[in-house]
């Protein structure tokens, strides 16, 4: 994508992105993002533009978010020193620790903070859609704290593999209802969900998971996940005295990564990096990796950039990690990308295992096979940089992982 | 003449035989690929208006149906380009087959794959009167609409029932073609009973708009098409034509079902 910018059109859009222009009052992030959906879909996101407006600054509604934060999802996590793998990599590494938040993942940050503006904008219901389960695990449980019905959209092939996640969820009080259309993983279960939200505009809240979709969901999700890079930038400067040299964290829709990132974006001097699943390969469908090899498109409600082929069809992904595996990513990141703020790589499946397995043995943390995206891409930066600070978003725990890491990593365990 | 102004012609014609223009809506290459243009030719016969659908793998607004109909259509190997090539093919033909306007309905991707410098001229080509983007608001539309224009060919806006009242001003007067009313909120294939409601919905639309008004969505009778016909200048059927074609039936005796004077014999 960076070719396709020229150099004065990428420093005019980094200005911007240092003056908070984005997104715009259209919903854009430079040439990225916006508003594709349907007129039937109009009316319902003016109502939640028009509450995202009217709240997501208001002192009584932050006052009821960070009052859950803290009391209910454990917040602030904390910001852990990995000794042993600095001393293994070569480079002082830092772990956000997003998996010791209440359901093991970011996710929470923003389902408790959309289905309190669900509340104040009077839904009757919420609805979600889940890949690996985490985002559906979040709202079910954000919803039965905050006495809210809630429906999960969720593929049948991903209830297949994440069975655990479909029990919490119903025994938090969610309907699951499986999604057999279309590629019957995440993907599906958005357009379901979407189907869903046309059909009742009034009286039902989509609580979307990621930094993806129509706007103002990329722009609402980066807010309310903000409040992770807010307090690891605290964090560090208390700990050490200085900002990190590198942030680092996976992407898959890009919501925790947005989390960390934005609010660094202005220190110049700080260094990131986004990491994509690489999968098995650089072949379409081999990958979900959509920054590196995808084209700009429309999908879901968003012009970014999409895995397709070459008459426009969205193509279906892979990666090990379940939580990655979508074919687009968030505009915000395009952005970010374009501009070189933030740069972005792929890690493969391979590397992923290996990251996992290193930072148990070495902390005693499992970390999620999406996290371990990040770790593997410390790992890479720490081999070129040694000595540097490198803070890891370990977006979420891999106890959700354990029938991959059976048939994988433990294949040969007595 | 613009291309586009053969959907009004038809929509007229329809209105002088004394009832609403009926809209087709098949997805380009379901049931058979190889049986597209013979379809095409069929519906042709029976029908005022025909929509293409350009299959696409994310088709958000529509449902389960029309869904099925287009993960079928990509199974075959169905791409915009192949459809612009059979409809120029179709256009082609012997002036004595049946003629109706196609416009294309298609999700944005497939289009943008394209390129909005390619497209226009291409479909110009192909025969195609206009366009239909499900996915594609006004506020997001202007680039797609300049270079329809500039071609001809229409670019149909819609509105639904809890459009506001301004703003289905402002839709139907930036609507070329047509305006798609859509009956209820939801997706395409549920059955709709048509309230009263639902009635007056339509005849505020009518009134508000320059351009005619056609409803979609949930329509499968002709007792819906009677109780539409006063309110409205045509009617859409979709999901009900392709479970039509799922189930191996006759499209054309179908469609000629819905006519309300289908006791005459239908000009085509």
């Amino acid at each position: 994508m960076s070719q396709m910018l020229s150099q004065a059109d990428a420093q005019k859009l980094l200005a911007d992105v240092m003056n908070d222009a984005y997104p715009d009052e259209r919903g854009r992030f430079g040439p990225f993002g916006g508003r594709y959906v349907p007129e039937t879909l109009v009316p319902a996101i003016e109502r939640l533009q028009s509450g995202v407006e009217r709240y997501l600054h208001d002192a009584d509604f932050l006052a009821a978010f960070h009052a859950e934060l803290n009391s209910w999802v454990g917040r602030p996590t904390p910001l852990t020193y990995a000794p042993t793998l600095s001393k293994q990599w070569g480079a002082e590494i830092w772990l956000k620790r997003e998996d010791l938040a209440h359901t093991g993942a970011h996710k929470i940050n923003n389902a408790v903070g959309q289905v309190l503006l669900a509340k104040r904008l009077g839904a009757k219901r919420v609805i979600a859609e889940t890949g690996a389960g985490q985002h559906g695990v979040a709202a079910a449980a954000a919803c039965a704290r905050l006495g809210m019905p809630c429906t999960v959209y969720m593929g049948s092939i991903d209830m297949e593999r994440q069975a655990p996640n479909v029990g919490r969820m119903r025994l938090l009080g969610a309907t699951v209802v499986p999604v057999t259309s279309g590629d019957q993983t995440l993907r599906a279960a958005v357009d379901e969900a979407l189907r869903d939200w046309v059909s009742d505009p009034n009286g039902t809240y989509y609580c979307l998971g990621s930094a993806v979709g129509p706007h103002p969901y990329p722009y609402l999700v980066r807010e309310l996940q903000s409040v992770i890079g807010r307090e690891a930038r605290e964090q560090i400067l208390a700990a050490t005295g200085r900002l990190p040299n590198w942030v680092v964290a996976c992407v898959g829709g890009g919501s925790n990564a947005i989390g960390l990132f934005h609010p660094f974006v202005k220190d110049r001097d700080v260094a990131m990096l986004g990491v994509e699943a690489g999968g098995t390969g650089s072949g379409l469908g081999e990958n979900a990796a959509s920054l590196a090899y995808g084209r700009p498109g429309v999908l879901q409600g968003s012009y970014s950039l999409l895995l397709q082929d070459d008459d426009g069809q969205v193509r279906e992904t892979h990666s090990i990690s379940a939580g990655l595996d979508y074919p687009a990513v968030g505009p915000e990141h395009a952005l970010l990308m374009s501009i070189g703020r933030v740069k972005y790589e792929t890690v493969n499946d391979d590397e992923a295992l290996a990251a996992l397995a290193e930072c148990c043995a070495a902390e005693g943390i499992l970390p999620a096979l999406e996290s371990s995206h990040a770790l593997a891409g410390a790992k890479r930066l720490a081999r070129a940089h040694p000595g540097a600070t490198v803070l890891v978003g370990l977006s979420g725990r891999g106890d959700k992982d354990m029938p991959t890491l059976q048939r994988t990593l433990l294949k040969d365990a007595p | 003449m613009a291309a586009r102004d053969s959907i009004g012609k038809a929509i007229e014609q329809a209105h002088a035989r004394g009832e609403p223009a009926l809209v087709a809506y098949i997805t380009a290459g379901f049931p058979k690929r190889e049986a597209f243009r013979d379809l095409l030719g069929a519906v042709a016969s029976a029908v005022d208006l025909i929509e293409v659908g350009v299959p696409f793998t994310d088709p958000m607004a529509d449902g389960a149906t029309i869904q099925r109909s287009n993960r079928a259509a990509l199974e075959q190997g169905v791409t915009l380009k192949w459809i612009l090539s059979e409809l120029k093919a179709f256009s082609s033909q012997a002036p004595s087959s049946p003629r109706a306007p196609v416009l294309l309905m298609s999700y944005l991707n497939p289009l943008l794959a394209c390129g909005l410098d390619r497209l226009p001229d291409d479909a110009a080509r192909a025969g195609v009167a206009g366009f239909i983007v499900p996915d594609l608001p006004y506020e997001e539309c202007a680039e797609m609409r300049s270079a329809l224009d500039a071609r001809g060919l229409a670019l149909v806006q819609f509105v639904t029932p809890v459009t506001p009242t301004d703003r289905v001003r402002m839709l139907s007067q930036n609507s070329t073609g047509f305006l798609y009313a859509v009956t209820m909120t939801g997706t395409t294939g549920k059955n709709v009973a048509v309230p009263p409601e639902v009635l007056e919905y339509f005849a505020r639309v009518r009134k508000l708009s320059p351009v005619p008004v056609c409803a979609g969505f949930g329509i499968r009778s002709r007792e819906q098409v009677e109780r539409l016909a006063p309110y409205v200048d045509g009617v859409i059927v979709g999901s009900a034509l392709v479970e039509v074609l799922e189930r191996g039936e006759d499209p054309v005796a179908f469609l000629r079902s819905l006519r309300v004077q289908s006791a005459q014999p239908v000009l085509s």
